[in-house]
């Protein structure tokens, strides 16, 4: 039996900040993670805050179930029980369809780069980053770091919106100046984006074509908001609601980072921090980054012309293979999801629920356990008698 | 709305469904209101399995109508004659299995030979080729469209207050918030759905012992039946449960029934469950359907429990001929609604 007094869902940043706070008032601390290293998807592997002594890491460690209690549910962990739990769930990228967005070559720009930092040889291949936010530049920096040749980065936003941001936040923005730098020479186009792909051929909004390897893409961030709404948490807008000291609606449940709100790396630390101080009796502090969330979202708000360049025939749920013209049949999500069975292959719908959502207006349907596929045997089983398989 | 429709049904799942086509096609002018989606109640949360029952006149009468009407089906119904594989895990069940009508049977061999990952030591099976299954909600929505109906999307609170030559309560579970003096009661159900597993499962395997969970009155129960999907996905079943309203995954229940399909298909224990979901069945004290007239012009095709998808076409065509007094194709007795209204 597993049994702490906090459990961390989430290795990220806002994690690691809330497991260092919250082992500071020497109560026990499980952070669980389904990579298998500490450090999400910012760090990588290559976290900036060492794990809090006393902490345990549960690495490669799925969590598929959360309930009252809390037990969290994982495989192959079992149960994993704590007295208080913090979400930090972080976020996934935004996928949106434009005719050849399935193609081989185009990739998530999050995912392009976890590629490539776990080995991926992209010495002298052409890459295109295309979509929106400030993580497209980090995305450009690393792969031309690994020796990609970065053709261009294509910001959709206008420059009417981002200079005003990037002069309000330049200060907070310290890593800014130095990708800034590293890019030295790489075209930053903005108010453009891809219009269509095929056969290695990116056309762009501006009418300009390239030639290229890889168009990595990523229109924004997804909230994983899934675990608080199976908990029961309110949840606005695809956001965890929380009060001052990070609590959400549940009593004990408390959630930090890009779950609440997209602001990147210091919010996530900041609110990692107050999670586990208050989950752990400590003082907290007072929040300054609500702002930041706010303008971010307005400077780099995506262009309604976006949501129209899937043609009838673009595939929108890839499991299923859906194509546009058939989910624009219908009125609503579940009854498209009965009718076309688009959402109801492996992922759920974590990449093409966002995508109807923005496209019709859509909204989605309840959480259910599982929250990530896993084997029945560890459905069937609150706790294991014996270890699984070494596959897993 | 403009002039009284002929026939106006309440309930937009499979059987209402089939209702309004089967009318509409003898020229009836059909209405079709529901509060939710077509399709989108027990229809979507079932198994969509379409099979014979022992000594059901309506489950024979409604396979043969499946069966006519397969190949005019659209592509997304997944019509797929599969069969439905009985699994004996003893003499005294394969001894039931030969009761049942129509059906080959297996012996232990054989048994292996059409189902490889069952377990060891199971006595042998009855199979019914006849059987087969289907994606409900496109065949629901096909029905709707063949019968020319825009459903329309309100919630009825008084069947009273409706007008049409006749009006037809197709409405499942939910059927005692219209018509409390009616014995239909909720019944709980689980799935799980796998991602694909091409070719791990043949056929729709239930185990024998199935009808006594089915049929028994027990709170709560679990039976082996699993279904291999044209895809490769399987669905795991079944679990039943009485008087309870929640729609959440009851942890409990979902592990007593992978628990028990694991008993039989072991290699489940390492499947990758992609979803579960939950629904409820219109159960019946005699665990018969509510087909026909209550009273003025008010009909039932109600109280199917877990057979409403395999018995959607024979409802339709029973009540159908209630209503235009055309002869019944089965007796229609012991399906009257009036059996529980004194």
């Amino acid at each position: 039996m597993n049994a702490f007094d906090i459990a961390i869902v989430g290795a990220g940043p806002a994690g690691l900040a809330a497991a260092r706070a919250a082992a500071r008032s020497g109560k026990s601390v499980a952070v669980i993670d389904d990579n298998p290293e500490a450090g999400g998807q910012i760090w990588r592997g290559a976290a900036q805050i060492p794990l809090a002594a006393g902490a345990r890491l549960f690495a490669m460690t799925r969590v598929f179930d959360v309930r009252p209690g809390f037990e969290v549910h994982t495989a192959p962990h079992g149960v994993i029980r704590a007295e208080r739990l913090i979400l930090a769930t972080g976020a996934r990228e935004l996928f949106l369809p434009f005719p050849g967005w399935t193609e081989a070559g185009v990739a998530g720009a999050g995912a392009l780069q976890t590629l490539v930092k776990s080995g991926m040889d992209v010495r002298g291949r052409r890459v295109l980053v295309a979509g929106s936010g400030p993580l497209l530049v980090a995305v450009a920096a690393s792969l031309r770091a690994k020796g990609a040749r970065v053709l261009g980065v294509a910001e959709q936003a206008p420059l009417g919106r981002i200079v005003p941001f990037l002069l309000r936040y330049a200060a907070k923005l310290p890593q800014a100046t130095a990708l800034r730098a590293r890019l030295f020479g790489v075209p930053y186009w903005t108010g453009v984006w891809p219009v269509s792909f095929a056969a290695g051929r990116v056309a762009l909004s501006n009418g300009r074509e390239l030639d290229v390897d890889f168009l990595a893409c990523g229109f924004g961030l997804v909230p994983n908001s899934e675990a608080a709404q199976l908990l029961g948490c309110r949840v606005e807008d695809g956001f965890v609601v929380v009060d001052s000291r990070q609590e959400t609606t549940v009593r004990g449940v408390y959630c930090a980072g890009e779950p609440t709100g997209i602001g990147g790396l210091e919010k996530a630390l900041e609110e990692g921090e107050r999670a586990g101080a208050a989950a752990t009796g400590q003082a907290v502090r007072p929040g300054r980054t609500g702002a930041f969330v706010r303008d971010l979202a307005r400077a780099f708000a995506l262009d309604g012309r976006l949501y129209g360049l899937a043609r009838p025939e673009t595939l929108i749920c890839r499991c299923e293979e859906v194509p546009l013209a058939e989910l624009a049949m219908h009125r609503e999500w579940r009854e498209a999801k009965l009718q076309t069975r688009c959402g109801m292959g492996a992922c759920q719908g974590r990449i093409c629920g966002p995508v109807a959502a923005r496209l019709f207006g859509w909204t989605a349907c309840s959480v259910r356990p599982p929250l990530v596929p896993v084997a029945a045997e560890w459905l069937a089983t609150g706790q294991r008698q014996q270890e699984p398989g070494s596959d897993r | 709305m403009t002039a009284t429709p002929d026939v106006l049904v309440v309930g937009a799942g499979i059987v209402g469904a089939a209702c309004a086509w089967e009318l509409a096609r003898t020229g009836a002018r059909v209405e079709v209101v529901d509060q939710g989606i077509p399709g989108g109640g027990a229809t979507a949360a079932g198994m969509g399995h379409l099979v014979v029952l022992d000594d059901d006149p309506l489950s024979s009468l409604s396979l043969e109508l499946w069966r006519a009407l397969a190949a005019e089906l659209p592509k997304g119904a997944e019509y797929w004659n599969c069969g439905t594989l009985w699994i004996a895990a003893n003499a005294e069940e394969l001894a039931a299995g030969r009761r049942k009508p129509g059906v080959e049977m297996l012996d232990e061999k054989q048994l292996y030979e059409a189902e490889p990952e069952l377990r060891p030591g199971l006595a042998g099976g009855a199979l019914a080729k006849g059987d087969a299954v289907v994606y409900a909600p496109v065949v629901t929505q096909w029905l709707l469209g063949q019968a020319g109906v825009q459903v329309r999307r309100e919630a009825v609170r008084d069947v009273g207050e409706l007008r049409a030559g006749a009006v037809i309560c197709a409405t499942g579970a939910l059927t005692q918030k219209l018509l409390p003096e009616l014995p239909v009661q909720p019944r709980k159900g689980h799935l799980a759905i796998t991602d694909r597993y091409a070719g791990k499962v043949r056929h729709q395997l239930v185990e024998l012992g199935y009808m006594q969970s089915a049929h028994g009155q027990a709170n709560e129960s679990v039976a082996f039946n699993v279904q291999p999907r044209p895809t490769g996905q399987l669905l795991i079943g079944s679990s039943r449960q009485y008087a309870v309203e929640t729609a959440g995954i009851d942890a409990h229940m979902l592990e007593r029934m992978l628990q028990r399909a694991f008993g039989f298909l072991p290699f489940l224990r390492e499947c990758s469950v992609i979803r579960t979901w939950t629904g409820f069945r219109a159960s019946t004290p005699d665990k018969l359907p509510l087909i026909g007239r209550l009273r003025d012009n008010l009909y039932m095709a109600t109280g199917h429990e877990g057979l409403g998808v395999t018995t959607s076409l024979g409802t339709a065509k029973l009540l159908a001929a209630e209503i235009l007094g055309r002869p019944a194709p089965i007796p229609a007795e012991p399906y009257r609604p009036e059996r529980f209204h004194a």
